[in-house]
């Protein structure tokens, strides 16, 4: 694996006040090129499933979605996010190499698979119309995920793509990994906080 | 860091964003029941302005890494559009026609080039910008 070099800028720690330490990074592509046919595979079975409109298609993938994007952003933002915070830049670097690639092909797929699954779950229900007793809660829920979708997709998504692509610079600048970086923790965890919403809205409409 | 001035490319889209997506909610809210199209239609001509005034905007700053925004741009386009229809398909999928369909249709165009202008700016932002001969400019 091919390894570059990443210098720390003057507010980065350095060596003992010695001269810039360079920092070993490895290799990487911004997009996973190997989980495209994962991601091709999911959107098809996608298609089928709300082609086929069968309920139980339908739920498990809504249900596996929603817990694959709730859980990711909660534990980015209140648990991967503290303990990135105090590593090594160097084990940072690796980290985030690792990590973010992985994230810009998950999220939007989980996201979309959610988003799309419950909308047709929701016409097979019947709990879209405005005939549904717990219309107001549904409507809640949209407006819920609304709001994620502008934060993810104006702010979180963003600072993961040129976060990564910053790194694939020959001469990365760490203070521009670092702010994007920190964008991305905050508003994984604000979206993982309004999960919590979403946690409260859909318990209320399954159980009625 | 020092940084150059350059207009709030983000805070613009996301407010592009927020509108397209209050008028999805608001025609989702209202189904099956005929839904008043008006604040729908004016919500997403307010969503496309400040889209265009966002990348009008974009388009006077100088010393921006235009090459890296488009390339940025066009890859983040083909991902969005896939999104978008995916979307789009479901709606067909249940049947939605008429002046609902049009606006939704044209909603997630608006929402599919609102995305990568996002994208492909922050990425930019903290790119060298090229020189007028094409090759970079010197930090």
């Amino acid at each position: 694996m091919a390894h570059a070099a990443v210098t720390p800028s003057a507010t980065a720690p350095r060596a003992a006040e010695g001269p810039p330490v360079a920092l070993e990074r490895p290799d990487f592509q911004i997009v996973p090129r190997a989980g495209l046919p994962i991601v091709a595979a999911v959107l098809v079975v996608l298609i089928a499933a709300i082609a086929a409109n069968k309920l139980w298609p339908l739920m498990f993938l809504h249900v596996v979605g929603g817990a694959t994007w709730t859980v990711i952003d909660l534990f980015l933002g209140f648990v991967l996010g503290p303990i990135i915070g105090r590593l090594s830049i160097p084990a940072r670097v690796e980290f985030t190499t690792r990590l973010m690639p992985k994230m810009v092909l998950i999220m939007p797929t989980a996201v979309i698979v959610t988003l799309a699954a419950g909308w047709q779950l929701s016409t097979h229900l019947g709990t879209n119309l405005t005939g549904y007793s717990l219309h107001g809660w549904v409507v809640a829920s949209y407006i819920v995920v609304g709001v994620m979708a502008v934060i993810a997709l104006g702010l979180l998504e963003p600072a993961n793509i040129a976060v990564l692509t910053e790194m694939k610079k020959p001469r990365p600048n760490p203070e521009v990994i670092e702010r994007l970086m920190k964008r991305f923790i905050y508003t994984a965890g604000a979206t993982g906080l309004m999960q919590v919403a979403t946690f409260v809205i859909m318990t209320k409409l399954s159980t009625g | 860091m020092t940084e150059r001035r350059l207009p709030p490319v983000t805070q613009l889209g996301m407010l592009s964003l927020a509108l397209i997506v209050v008028a999805v909610i608001y025609l989702s809210a209202h189904l099956p029941e005929h839904v008043p199209l008006g604040p729908a239609i004016a919500l997403l001509c307010a969503s496309a302005l400040v889209l265009a005034g966002n990348l009008f905007a974009l388009s006077r700053v100088q010393g921006f890494a235009r090459r890296r925004f488009f390339e940025v741009a066009r890859w983040a386009l083909l991902a969005y559009a896939i999104i978008a229809g995916m979307i789009e398909y479901v709606f067909l999928r249940n049947n939605t026609s008429g002046g609902p369909l049009v606006v939704l249709t044209l909603s997630l165009i608006v929402f599919a080039l609102n995305v990568p202008v996002l994208i492909a700016f922050t990425v930019a932002r903290y790119d060298q910008p090229e020189a007028p001969g094409g090759a970079e400019a010197a930090p």
